[in-house]
């Protein structure tokens, strides 16, 4: 275990931090296709502020509010979203991840903006979910579960 | 382009580099590694590569050396058997 220091003004500020951070991150994976960023940077984004919050509150902050249980979802979740949407156009009569023929109702080319952002969604939840997986693995070397 | 910032921030480049292979404490060679980070960071956005810049600044320089800090915690310089 990586024992911390305890500080009123790395926690203050840490707990202040972290929302803009996810916040951000949020933003990033968002507006991933027609601005820089998109679903791996986002994604390492929210990870990083869970990693912030372990280095800020100590472990077990952060088991109470992302468990690994939750975190192995959220893994095989955001991979289910991009292996579906490319399966889901396959089916459709597309080829695979051919976002324009996705079975909703709106034009080609809106068919198409939403398809990449439902895959930019996707990466940046495995994403957020490995990186917080491989920190805790590393921090904490298999003494808990 | 600027040739001549770029010039500056390669030297940089080599400089923390070099420096974080040669420096002795693991630690320092992690914050060296990360400042290399920062730098190709700067680089490629001077460049025009807004992406890969973003990549490099989340990643590099902040999960990968946070990760690089976890794992010199967990050795020790000299071996225990």
């Amino acid at each position: 275990m990586i024992s911390r220091y305890e500080s009123i003004i790395i926690t203050t500020l840490c707990k202040l931090l972290i929302p803009v951070i996810q916040l951000y991150g949020l933003y990033v994976i968002m507006h991933g296709h027609s601005s820089p960023g998109g679903g791996f940077q986002g994604g390492v984004i929210l990870g990083a502020s869970f990693i912030l919050l372990v280095i800020s509150h100590g472990l077990d902050e952060v088991k109470k509010r992302m468990s690994e249980k939750l975190n192995t979802i959220f893994c095989s979740f955001g991979l289910l979203i991009y292996a579906g949407l490319g399966v889901l156009a396959l089916i459709f009569g597309g080829n695979y991840l051919d976002y324009g023929h996705l079975p909703i109702p709106v034009t080609i080319a809106e068919a198409r903006y939403l398809g990449i952002l439902g895959i930019e969604i996707g990466v940046g939840i495995t994403v957020m979910a490995v990186m917080i997986s491989i920190f805790l693995d590393i921090s904490s070397v298999g003494e808990q579960e | 382009m600027i040739w001549q910032l770029d010039l500056i921030l390669l030297l940089f480049v080599v400089i923390c580099g070099i420096a974080a292979i040669s420096v002795k404490d693991l630690l320092s060679a992690v914050i060296l590694l990360g400042l290399y980070s920062f730098l190709m960071c700067l680089l490629w956005t001077e460049m025009g590569a807004v992406d890969v810049a973003f990549t490099e600044a989340s990643v590099g320089a902040g999960i990968g050396t946070v990760l690089y800090i976890a794992a010199v915690y967990k050795t020790t310089r000299r071996s225990k058997d």
